[in-house]
């Protein structure tokens, strides 16, 4: 059931779950196939998908669905077995509260304020993107600076576009599918700059989305002010050192009225903090054991909201993992608690998930600190494996099978990734 | 050896077919292709092989919709097309209105600028009754 309207839902559901995009649809059908009954996705759009919903290039579900799919096709697929599978969809509505007995407040603007009560919540909130307070630009406040995202919502699904010359600051994946994006639409694009000393996007993004357009990528390379008092009218570009300081005698002036921001994405925890739900300062998402389950018992989490992926696909994976396991959670069917706690060590950013449990089989997802070749990633003693290359850029995941940990009995495991010729 | 007749070369292509992003590479005499390297997957040299031939590539844009949850719809060709063609195609699709309800995989443009090759709808997009006001 697809409704705008509060007084349609049920006042009391097995599972609530907070966004509806893939990770949040993903879940719902996770919770139904081990058990949950009622099923509730409630979402701020008008409609269930996502992001997805504007990421209108292809690219998505080669690891899921086994073909290349756009955003939209990827999003309707899962759109339609949530609405055959019997689950709630509540669209045009905010969660404003989750309190500790699992009472959910919700809001929407025709319907007002409605109480209803869950056993389990799934908090697949997503994530926000970085705006131009986060990276304190200097110059004017005018009109036609704004993230590469909500650009793409406004040309893809509002039939808007946001200006006639744009420059965009990061080199991020939005940002470089947005540049290719503005040029079909008839935007002149001059430029993708990037603070770093290399492009924070995909190669293959670069090639076909820069290289096919002649767009040309200015790396180390940033944007030191703005101009334009009522509509952005030019900005000053200029090279950085290794410190990150631009050397203004090199600067350069670009007439444009649009700046896109594509300079990374926040996982969007307002609610998991309201639950004062332990969060990992490193993924800025929650804590997670090996079922995704939170500090707070009966609230799990999946997607953006708990670590940045890089791929929809691997979302999929984990949200439906987590909806499987509030699904248990509800049935009373849940297993038997972790017993080993992941360390990040040498080279390792995080691992979700936090803890594992020695009698199951887990994929343990983690981002590198560092670029480096042919590496050896290790589990404390008990396991290692050889990886081609990291980038930080590349989420890297790892099987840990319950033979691995056979004669193992600490309760930390280390985790490293080593270059080789030091092992 | 003539230079003219009897030309060696080696291009080099980034594939596009997945993240992975492989380095190709082709080696052909006079225009014929002898050798394709650094491809994972037969993705990638099919890929590097087109792109040595005549370069191509899938589209995604938009379409005008009226009546509908969306003021645009997602569309995209059934298979690429080739390169300088791609420019074309989205200003050709610039002119056409559409009129909700679309379902996914509608053919939007049949035989886009006679290349063969279908842009069909990449959503289904509902008829919004409140909407129908504009
Ligand atoms: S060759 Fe295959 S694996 Fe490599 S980038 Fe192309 S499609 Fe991906």
């Amino acid at each position: 059931m697809l409704t705008a309207n509060l007084q349609h839902l049920d006042k009391d559901y097995d599972v609530v779950v907070v966004g509806g995009g893939p990770a949040g649809m993903a879940a719902a059908l996770g919770a139904k196939e081990t058990g949950a009954e009622k099923v509730l996705i409630v979402d701020r759009e008008k409609e269930a998908g996502g992001i997805l919903l504007q990421c209108i290039h292809p690219g998505f579900g080669l690891q899921h669905f086994r073909e290349e799919l756009t955003g939209p096709e990827y999003a309707e697929r899962y759109k339609q077995q949530v609405l055959d599978a019997g689950i709630h969809v509540a669209t045009d509505t905010y969660v404003l509260d989750i309190d500790q007995d699992k009472q959910v407040k919700l809001l929407s603007g025709t319907d007002g304020v409605r109480l209803i009560n869950t056993k389990a919540a799934v908090l697949s909130m997503g994530a926000r993107e970085r705006t131009r307070g986060a990276i304190r630009t200097p110059g004017h406040r005018p009109a036609g600076i704004l993230t590469a995202g909500l650009a793409q919502k406004f040309v893809n699904l509002m039939g808007y576009l946001p200006g006639n010359k744009a420059v965009i600051l990061g080199s991020g994946d939005i940002g470089l599918i947005m540049a290719r994006r503005l040029t079909l639409e008839g935007v002149e694009v001059k430029g993708v700059f990037e603070i770093m000393p290399h492009a924070n996007g995909l190669n293959r993004n670069i090639v076909q989305c820069l290289h096919d357009y002649d767009i040309p990528l200015h790396l180390s390379t940033t944007v030191v002010d703005l101009q334009g008092r009522d509509r952005l009218e030019k900005i000053t570009v200029a090279p950085v050192d290794s410190h990150f300081q631009p050397d203004l005698s090199k600067s350069w002036d670009i007439d444009c009225d649009t700046l896109l921001l594509s300079i990374g994405l926040i996982p969007e925890n307002e609610l998991t903090r309201r639950l004062k739900i332990r969060l990992d300062p490193v993924t800025q998402g929650a804590v997670v054991n090996s079922q995704m389950e939170t500090s707070k018992d009966g609230v799990f989490v999946c997607g953006n909201v708990v670590h940045i992926h890089d791929l929809v696909d691997f979302v999929s994976a984990e949200s439906e993992l987590t909806g499987r396991n509030a699904g248990l959670y509800v049935t009373d069917q849940q297993p038997p608690g972790d017993n080993i706690r992941l360390v990040p060590g040498e080279n390792v950013r995080y691992c979700v998930p936090h803890t594992i449990s020695s009698d199951r089989t887990h994929t343990v997802y983690m981002r590198a600190s560092q670029p480096m070749e042919e590496s050896i990633l290790r589990l404390g003693d008990v396991y290692e494996k050889k990886l081609r290359y990291v980038v930080p850029a590349e989420m890297i995941n790892l099987k840990v099978r319950p033979r691995f940990l056979q004669n193992f009995h600490g309760e930390t495991l280390k985790v490293d990734i080593l270059p080789v010729d030091n092992t | 050896m003539t230079t003219q007749q009897e030309e060696h070369t080696l291009s080099h292509y980034l594939c596009i077919g997945c993240p992975m992003g492989c380095r190709l590479e082709v080696e052909a005499d006079d225009g014929e292709i002898v050798e394709v390297r650094g491809f994972s997957c037969q993705r990638g040299e099919n890929y590097a092989k087109q792109e040595f031939v005549e370069p191509r590539r899938m589209v995604t844009t938009t379409v005008k919709i009226n009546h509908s949850l969306w003021a645009r719809i997602p569309v995209k060709t059934v298979d690429a097309i080739p390169k300088e063609r791609v420019q074309d195609l989205c200003d050709a699709l610039h002119r056409i209105q559409l009129e909700a309800p679309v379902e996914m995989g509608d053919v939007i443009l049949e035989d886009a600028l006679g290349t063969g090759i279908n842009v069909v709808a990449s959503r289904s997009m509902p008829r919004t009754a409140e909407m129908a006001k504009t």
